[in-house]
């Protein structure tokens, strides 16, 4: 009896499988590239950390063995780890904050101004390299017009050497790297407060809300969680990928490995010496990170 | 303050209103000054550019890091010409073709019903939660095995499987009434023809959206780390080596600088409004 009711089964999904047949079809060109590109990079970044893959020679087995080297022997690493918190734990929540906060403000302008604004705020997150800028704006000669601003105004003596003094480094990547986050997120916001519905506010304002952070807290906050959710998720996987800012600005490695990131040390060991099976091992531990953070993120989001 | 929106005017304190626009004013600086200033760069001529205190205008602007900037790509061993293509072929193929695969992917994930869909879909969206900066190393492994370095396809294929545009275009979909695929297949439609004539004209804003987001991406990528055969370069890549060339070249390099961010900026300009409707929906519903 059961028998025959699974093999029914079998034949009713095979049968679905077939009528849908044009689904397969059109998802197979995505499918294919995407597990090439993306599932297959995981799955190898795994496999490979166990490894001491250096891409000219045939991997051997190694065990746990980089991945107690990764945590015990290698300070670097430590330093790496601690670097990439610092800044995915102030540009993350400081970055996911500002989005919102600015795209509420602009949201209010009238709509001529708002095209404007919202092209001033997300122009750094599309103009690519155009970090480049922050080298001479900190440049260390009084020529950088940082430097040079502070001198004219009398804050400083002499120049300060803003991206090789470890006194500084971190933050002006800090600073850099918030000038670049309002990306996707700000606009997913944007487009959530343009669909909130605004007679709301007049119900609210009947029933007693009487100011904007009222108004903002219980009736706009409620309808924009599903933007706040992608937002989320947009802002923490890309706080906690730094590595390129820093290498432009600081150098890889930076002076005292100041600004060195996760990500730097991935392309360290990958791109420079070539030990790809220890790179893999890093690149398994930030991705495990990044999964697990998002995660709880999400959760205590969707929980609130 | 008339210049909030009146309607908007209940809740709405005189301060409020001035502090949002003090707020507003300082962060607008901050955001703008450095492209204003890569801008105001580009076009000192070299007497104006090494002076202190630095200046945020120009007094007689020139054109010559621009010409400088041809000068030196033409003098390069690969003409202008090339790199131009380069990068218009790899533009085209990639967001062209990549905007058709990822819609037609999405059509069956926001609206058809087949086994497999549920756990296909939240392996995309576990995809989501990491950046692909994270795998470069592993990714940039998989294409050397498959012997794509220093060809077209490793600009080209890689950028075919963005799970973020697949995702907006899904999300959109979402948004079209059933009803009218349901009278498309009652007159005998198929899928491919539903898809062409019901479901890509309906979502014109969520493709034009991921378009513009592909071109800015492969265009802001270049072709540093993959493409190391001059003549296949593309054009981002080219002036940035030239840009690199030293304190000499500060203005040229400001030039290279102008002509990198336009093509992003004005493709965003042109497209802002469809952009926002299509970010609209991009929101995770749990």
């Amino acid at each position: 009896m059961s028998r025959m009711s699974k093999s029914y089964r079998l034949k009713a999904r095979a049968k679905s499988v077939w009528t849908e047949r044009s689904s397969y079809f059109m998802i197979a060109p995505f499918m294919i590239a995407f597990f090439i590109f993306t599932v297959i990079p995981v799955v190898a970044a795994i496999v490979l950390s166990f490894t001491d893959f250096n891409m000219l020679q045939t991997p051997n087995f190694v065990g746990f063995d980089n991945y107690k080297t990764l945590f015990l022997n290698d300070d670097i690493f430590i330093i790496a780890v601690k670097n990439t918190m610092i800044l995915a734990f102030i540009t993350g929540p400081v970055g996911y904050i500002a989005c919102f906060v600015f795209a509420w403000f602009i949201n209010e302008l009238p709509n001529k101004i708002r095209a404007f604004m919202t092209l001033i705020f997300y122009a750094p997150s599309i103009t690519g390299g155009a970090y480049f800028i922050w080298t001479y704006i900190l440049s260390s000669d009084r020529y950088g017009v940082l430097n040079g601003v502070l001198m004219k105004l009398g804050f400083l003596d002499s120049p300060i050497l803003w991206l090789a003094d470890t006194d500084y480094m971190l933050v002006c990547v800090i600073i850099v790297q918030l000038w670049l986050s309002l990306g996707t997120s700000f606009l997913s916001f944007l487009a959530g407060f343009k669909t909130v519905d605004t007679t709301l506010y007049e119900a609210g304002a009947i029933d007693g809300i009487n100011n904007r952070f009222q108004e903002i807290w219980y009736l706009t906050l409620p309808q924009m969680k599903p933007q706040l959710l992608f937002g989320a998720v947009m802002q923490i996987s890309s706080s906690f990928a730094v590595g390129a800012v820093p290498a432009a600005l600081c150098g890889n490695p930076s002076v005292n490995y100041a600004t060195h990131t996760i990500i730097n040390h991935i392309d360290d060991y990958g791109g420079v010496r070539y030990e790809l099976g220890y790179a893999c091992a890093i690149s398994t531990v930030l991705l495990m990170v990044m999964l697990i953070v998002n995660k709880v993120i999400n959760k205590v989001l969707v929980d609130d | 303050m008339k210049i909030l929106r009146m309607h908007k005017q209940l809740n709405r304190s005189h301060f409020g209103n001035f502090l949002v626009f003090l707020m507003l004013a300082v962060m607008g600086v901050f955001m703008g000054l450095p492209l204003y200033y890569n801008i105001i760069q580009s076009f000192k001529p070299v007497e104006e550019l090494f002076i202190f205190p630095p200046r945020f205008y120009v007094v007689n602007p020139t054109g010559s890091h621009y010409s400088q900037l041809f000068q030196l790509v033409s003098d390069l061993t690969v003409p202008f010409s090339r790199y131009l293509f380069n990068s218009v072929f790899v533009s085209i193929c990639s967001t062209g073709v990549g905007v058709l695969i990822g819609a037609m992917a999405a059509y069956p994930f926001a609206k058809k019903k087949f086994p497999g869909k549920d756990t296909l879909w939240r392996l995309i969206m576990l995809t989501l939660l990491f950046s692909g900066g994270v795998t470069a190393l592993p990714a940039y492994i998989v294409k050397a095995k498959l012997g794509l370095i220093n060809t077209y396809w490793v600009l080209i294929l890689p950028s075919l499987a963005s799970t973020l545009h697949m995702f907006l275009l899904r999300q959109f979909m979402l948004q079209i009434p059933d009803v009218l695929m349901d009278a498309a297949k009652i007159d005998g439609a198929n899928d491919i023809v539903i898809f062409r004539h019901v479901v890509l004209p309906n979502v014109k804003p969520a493709w034009m959206t991921v378009m513009v987001l592909s071109f800015t991406h492969v265009w802001n990528t270049g072709s540093a780390g993959v493409i190391f055969k001059e003549e296949l370069k593309l054009l981002p890549t080219a002036l940035s080596q030239i840009a690199a060339g030293g304190i000499s070249r500060q203005g040229a390099s400001a030039a290279a600088g102008v002509l990198l961010m336009i093509p992003p900026i004005v493709s965003f300009v042109l497209t802002q409004s469809k952009m926002l409707q299509t970010m609209a929906h991009s929101g995770i519903k749990d």
